[in-house]
């Protein structure tokens, strides 16, 4: 099995799966504020933060590429910072590409989430708050139960969306084997070399695959979810 | 436990203005939607900041906006039992019974167990809300303010979103509630039956303003307050003396004895007797050969029309009591403030006497 991959295909899966992960999981409590904020919130700067948000899934992913690498780069004003202060540099490593992927699959995860959280009756959150409970044991006990089919849905579209995240990733961080080659770059790269359609499409069939049990996991949560909600 | 509200509320196009006391016991805020009654229960659960306010339960102030006192609503121990049940759908039953305890303070805790037999609904813990009828859902919900162990409970209309049998369903356990754990209730109705069962005290609302505030027999036979004339009727409190073998039973509320269909109460038992004011014919003199068994002799105190037809007052031996009649029937009976007329009562429907009434005849009996 593992001889059916070779190891700079196993090292763009890997990579690819370790970037997905640590851009989901690290942007969920960010994408939970944002989509109570626009469900729930009525602030100046609402539809600002909303277009905002919104913005990656409308512009050419190059663009957003280069808009990450001119402020995340080692001379971006907010590149420069972190590398001076906390010794952390994104451009052409395997966080950039995390960072790439977490932009890119962002407003996907809000939109899921903005969604179940509109769907919450505040009715429920008033009476758990008469029972006794304040705000925080509220959202814990009431709120987030209620919205973690959506909370799911959301995580693993954005999870998907940064498997297969390329224009952003290849501008902010290029494609180097090893470091900053996902899956999508692999393939791109074994397209461009003779004799490389093979791997390509090996990588293609993974690729697929991975997709494709990502959401049938989805499903299978949603499903289970509903069903806790009815009853049988 | 005495509530004591106070508030000043200006809405723009709206505003309330009142005051009242509610005297343990159950009390009704009654009046029409846009009188205020939501006002006031959503600024004594502190969901409403009022503008200018004070709220306290016995001791505790639970707003005042003189010495800006704010008890946040989760703060204020008070179960909540609302029009729609609102109960917490990813959870079994089980699990909304025991929500408000995990806050409750420890110790002085009324046991789940008593509660449950109480409400009946021993057999649902398991199950989901969704899969629940209409009136287990509110027994449900009734049984979750309880075990919050609150100061007062609130209920918001508790029965207007059920059907005719599941509101006969429901009623008993709220009376239960209020005689048997003597927790004080605000609640809030529009439904003249449904007040005449379970009120103590009547405030009536109109307009944002108190129109009258006063036990429950004491404000329902005043003419004035009967609203639309359709739904009117006074209530009166009887001690039920035998039942008599043909399956009528013998009731005592001063003057003549009263009988009606043998009810599910020994002897010795007080029930209360709510007496529609469409059921009530007037006649001089006392009528002979009449199939109606409950003839009370009165005394006209008020009249007051009410569109088409006229509500009378007539005091009584048992106590206050309205018929509805025409205006015709006036001019004929020449019905007037001091007449002496015979009340023929067709029916009467009955309830457990609340015994939060403060009725003299209740406070003499040992």
């Amino acid at each position: 099995m593992t001889d059916w991959l070779g190891p700079q295909e196993w090292d763009a899966l890997r990579l690819s799966l370790r970037v997905s992960a640590f851009a989901t999981l690290a942007s969920l409590p960010l994408a939970l504020l944002v989509a109570h904020a626009l469900a729930r919130w009525r602030f100046p700067g609402h539809g600002l933060l909303n277009g905002l948000v919104h913005l990656p899934l409308v512009l050419p992913p190059v663009v957003t590429g280069y808009l990450l690498l001119l402020t995340f780069g080692r001379r971006g004003w907010v590149g420069q910072a972190l590398d001076e202060w906390f010794g952390i540099v994104l451009a052409f490593r395997w966080t950039g590409a995390a960072l790439a992927a977490a932009v890119m699959a962002f407003p996907l995860m809000v939109r899921a989430i903005r969604l179940s959280v509109e769907a919450v009756d505040p009715r429920l959150e008033q009476a758990a708050g008469s029972l006794g409970a304040s705000r925080p044991w509220v959202w814990a006990t009431i709120t987030l139960p209620l919205i973690l089919p959506g909370v799911i849905a959301g995580a693993v579209l954005a999870f998907a969306k940064a498997m297969g995240e390329f224009g952003a990733t290849i501008t902010f961080v290029s494609n180097i084997p090893g470091q900053t080659q996902t899956l999508p770059s692999a393939i791109y790269s074994f397209l461009q070399v003779p004799g490389g359609e093979a791997q390509a499409a090996r990588l293609v069939i993974v690729s697929v695959a991975v997709a494709m049990s990502a959401l049938v996991l989805s499903e299978w949560l949603a499903r289970r979810a509903a069903r806790r909600m009815t009853g049988q | 436990m005495s509530v004591s509200v106070a508030l000043r509320h200006d809405f723009g196009g709206f505003s309330a203005d009142l005051a009242f006391e509610a005297p343990p016991g159950v009390t009704v805020l009654f009046g029409p939607s846009g009188s205020g009654k939501s006002t006031v229960l959503n600024a004594v659960a502190g969901l409403l900041r009022p503008d200018q306010a004070r709220i306290t339960i016995g001791e505790t102030v639970l707003t005042d906006t003189a010495t800006r006192i704010f008890l946040h609503p989760h703060r204020r121990r008070l179960g909540i039992i609302f029009q729609d049940g609102r109960l917490f759908p990813h959870l079994n039953v089980r699990q909304n019974l025991r929500y408000g305890r995990w806050f409750a303070p420890r110790g002085a805790r009324s046991p789940e167990v008593s509660v449950i037999e109480m409400l009946g609904i021993g057999a649902l813990l398991d199950r989901a809300p969704a899969t629940l009828s209409g009136g287990e859902r509110q027994r449900v919900a009734i049984g979750r303010a309880l075990l919050s162990e609150p100061r007062l409970i609130l209920a918001d209309e508790p029965l207007s979103a059920l059907d005719e049998d599941r509101k006969a369903e429901i009623l008993p356990y709220l009376e239960r509630l209020r005689d048997e754990l003597r927790v004080p209730m605000l609640y809030v109705s529009h439904a003249p039956a449904e007040v005449a069962r379970i009120a103590t005290t009547v405030a009536m609302l109109e307009a944002g303003r108190i129109a009258r505030i006063g036990p429950a027999a004491e404000v329902l036979a005043d003419p004035a307050f009967a609203g639309r004339g359709r739904e009117a009727g006074a209530v009166i409190v009887a001690r039920v003396v035998t039942h008599h073998p043909d399956g009528v039973t013998e009731l005592q509320a001063g003057g003549p004895p009263l009988f009606l269909p043998t009810p599910p109460a020994p002897p010795g038992a007080r029930l209360r007797l709510r007496i529609a004011a469409a059921g009530v014919m007037l006649a001089p003199g006392r009528p002979e050969g009449i199939s109606a068994l409950n003839l009370l002799p009165g005394t006209v105190e008020t009249l007051r029309e009410v569109g088409e037809v006229v509500l009378v007052r007539l005091a009584t031996p048992a106590g206050p009591i309205l018929s509805r009649v025409t205006r015709r029937s006036v001019r004929q009976l020449g019905i007037s403030p001091g007449a002496a007329l015979t009340a023929i009562v067709k029916s009467l429907s009955h309830a457990p006497e609340d015994v939060g009434t403060p009725t003299p005849a209740k406070e003499t009996t040992p």
